[in-house]
């Protein structure tokens, strides 16, 4: 009996199984065994070019500088980015689920505009509003006595403007998810708390933030895992310059591979941020079931 | 009723289809990139009333995607005939063993004259000996100057060696004003350095290109004037991101000299007032110790070795050379012709923008025709970069830069010890 229920529950989720190990499965396998080549143009040309060269690819990149490089601007990114993305994105939802917020429809509008928006053709005007000479960003400074600040010229100031744009970019997005989980939140918590004498700031500790858990969760894993693979925005903003200072791991990985055809060496940077990544979101979920979070 | 018409239409269309079977002409596929594409389509008519019995099958791909989509053909065999390519790319195809040797051809065809072609950039196409691309049109890198700035600099002369050149510059800094500078070197690009570095006599690879030769004493002068001219502030330390708009930076005077190509002949009259435009020229690019070398780059035609089509193949590169198609098709473009002849119609003649393109291209020198050569560069750009910034010396650069290429050629050099490979490893 039992094991005709199971017979009957894999040959549904067969379909869907099938596809993803067609498309999802093979592919990643096919990747980490190229990985462990040195799959180039000449193999290309010919596979007998191809030579069989275990780790070889890994450890080439854990000594190369570039890789570090870029691993830590990546990180830079991660860690910078992350939460000020998720606070802002929680900030923004906070006031719009206000009951005393004005113009709601307008500014959910507004907020969320940047997200359905096109990253090149965003870009192009973020470079200039932060144009060195003639950027709207420096002449607002100028006001206040701020000295001109190169902003995608200056190693140091390059990557925190990359972290603004993609943190404007995106936070509208999870600004959405929030408001769903705020609004699933019981009103008469707040009552009994509210009745218990409870302030503005303890309500939203001991109501809001645990009712929000798995929602801060969700976002945080996601957001995470997107923020991960920057590409898009240094590509489009700054080529990986000044200095290699906004260059990521996906970068990288793009340049290896799709530039200079070394798909061998290009899998391995794959598959090193793919470990990174897993580490990370499993180090999370398991830090979210500790708190009791899930 | 609806569905008579529709039987109709699809016997319209066999009959359509048959019409285009019953075609004989040999077909060529003639893959081109960019706005030269749109420009051919134009003279092939013309073509194609010369030769009936070929019919030229014109598909246009963008720049941007053209040389993963030739890779990616190449893969899938489903390369064209023909295909005017990258100059930079052909020591990658013909590595790939995708080309077909030209130099039965060339020597079978009467009228087509090698020697007329400037030999630099012929040279782009020759591996080992043997000829696999016909150029089609060319650009090579020099200044581009402000002539009222000069003038008002006291530069009497045009720079033509490096010490003259390190004058000018100097005297156009100290009046060209606050915040602005003499010349413009973007660092996203590696031209510029590369044009400096090619000037030298030693070559940048060494050994049949199996190791970088970055030690040089002539790649570190070439470094070293470089870096001089970011040290002196005569160059901002800037990419061309920070500088929304080359052309009209270079009408406010922000810099007065600016290292670019051909195309910008036509920018700049395009893009500066009507009152500026007596104001700006080109100039050949001074070398060390006078008139030096540039880039040989641009884009020849190739024919890939699985065309089934090789001699109607070589037909269409062979009437695109010849020097009166040639000169219309620089009408139409703008292209610089890559053979002499062209050059003696009145629309390049009397040209005075083209004047140093015209010289500057009789010294015009190949780059290094190994297939890693664009990536060596993109590291000699990045290693400028960082030269540029002040956090690598001249001695520094040239070591990493070494270290850098010698390990992007080791499969290079895997390969030549083995040779494994028949169809051509450069």
């Amino acid at each position: 009996m039992r094991s005709s229920h199971s017979l009957a529950g894999w040959l549904f989720a067969a379909p869907a199984l099938t596809v993803i190990v067609v498309f999802f499965g093979l592919p990643v396998l096919a990747a980490l065994a190229l990985s462990l080549t040195d799959f180039d143009i000449y193999a290309l040309a010919d596979i007998n070019n191809l030579r069989f060269v275990g780790v070889d690819n890994y450890i080439g990149l854990l000594q190369n500088p570039m890789f570090w490089k870029s691993l830590g601007n990546t990180v830079y990114f991660v860690v910078v980015g992350v939460p000020l993305s998720v606070a802002l994105s929680l900030g923004a939802a906070l006031l719009l689920h206000s009951r005393l917020g004005r113009f709601k429809g307008f500014f959910r509008t507004a907020f969320f505009a940047p997200v359905v928006t096109t990253v090149v053709a965003v870009a192009v005007i973020w470079r200039y509003l932060f144009h060195t000479k003639y950027g709207l960003v420096n002449w607002g400074l100028s006001w206040i006595g701020i000295d001109p600040v190169d902003w995608l010229g200056d190693p140091t100031w390059a990557m925190p403007t990359i972290i603004l744009f993609a943190v404007w970019k995106n936070f509208g997005y999870n600004m959405i998810v929030f408001l769903a989980g705020l609004q699933s939140i019981p009103e008469d918590l707040y009552e009994a708390a509210r009745i218990d004498g409870a302030s503005r700031w303890a309500q939203f500790r001991h109501v809001t933030l645990p009712q929000l858990g798995p929602v801060l969760l969700l976002v945080g894993i996601l957001t995470m895992a997107g923020y991960f693979q920057l590409f898009a925005e240094p590509y489009v903003m700054t080529q990986g310059g000044p200095l290699e200072s906004t260059k990521s791991v996906l970068y990288l990985m793009y340049e290896e591979g799709f530039k200079w055809w070394n798909l061998g060496n290009a899998s391995a940077v794959a598959f090193l941020l793919f470990v990174l990544m897993t580490v990370v979101t499993s180090g999370l979920l398991w830090f979210a079931r500790k708190r009791g979070v899930e | 009723m609806r569905c008579c018409s529709l039987v109709a239409l699809m016997l319209a269309l066999m009959v359509a289809g048959c019409a285009r079977t019953r075609d004989d002409r040999t077909v060529v596929r003639f893959w081109v990139m960019g706005y030269e594409g749109e420009v051919v389509a134009k003279l092939l008519p013309e073509f194609e009333r010369q030769h009936p019995d070929i019919h030229v099958d014109l598909q246009i791909v963008p720049w941007l995607s053209a040389h993963e989509k030739l890779l990616t053909a190449f893969a899938g065999e489903s390369l064209p005939d023909v295909s005017p390519i990258g100059n930079t790319w052909i020591p990658e195809f013909a590595a790939l063993g995708a080309l077909e040797p030209l130099d039965d051809e060339i020597a079978a065809t009467p009228g087509f004259e090698q020697a007329d072609f400037f030999p630099g950039v012929w040279d782009t196409g020759v591996i080992d000996g043997r000829a696999y691309a016909v150029p089609w049109y060319v650009e090579t890198r020099l200044p581009f100057y402000r002539r009222d700035m000069l003038a008002k600099a006291g530069v009497k002369t045009l720079p033509a060696s490096w010490d003259e050149w390190r004058v000018a510059m100097r005297e156009v800094k100290r009046v060209a004003g606050q915040g602005n500078y003499s010349i413009l070197l973007p660092l996203n690009e590696f031209e510029p350095l590369l044009s400096l570095a090619i000037q030298q006599p030693e070559p940048l690879l060494r050994d049949g290109g199996r190791y970088g030769n970055f030690r040089s004493a002539g790649f570190r002068q070439s470094l070293g004037f470089y870096k001089e001219m970011f040290d002196r502030q005569w160059a901002p330390v800037v990419t061309n991101n920070q500088i929304s708009n080359v052309w009209d930076e270079f009408g406010k005077g922000f810099y007065s000299f600016y290292i670019s190509g051909p195309w910008n002949i036509a920018k700049f009259k395009e893009r500066l007032p009507a009152s500026q435009q007596a104001d700006w020229m080109t100039m050949p690019l001074p070398g060390p110790e006078g008139p030096g070398a540039s880039l040989a780059n641009g884009t020849s035609f190739v024919v890939f070795k699985d065309s089934p089509n090789k001699d109607a193949a070589w037909q269409l590169i062979a009437w695109l050379s010849s020097p009166a198609v040639q000169a219309e098709f620089h009408a139409l473009t703008g292209d610089l012709p890559p053979r002499r002849s062209p050059w003696l119609t009145p629309a390049l003649a009397n040209d005075p923008y083209a004047k140093a393109f015209r010289e500057q291209l009789e010294r015009a020198v190949s780059t290094p025709k190994v297939p890693e050569w664009e990536r060596i560069a993109t590291e000699m750009r990045l290693v400028g970069e960082q030269v540029a910034n002040g956090r690598l010396t001249v001695h520094q650069a040239a070591e990493e830069l070494d270290r850098r290429a010698d390990r992007i050629l080791e499969k290079r050099r895997w390969m030549l010890d083995h040779a494994a490979k028949p169809g051509g490893t450069p």
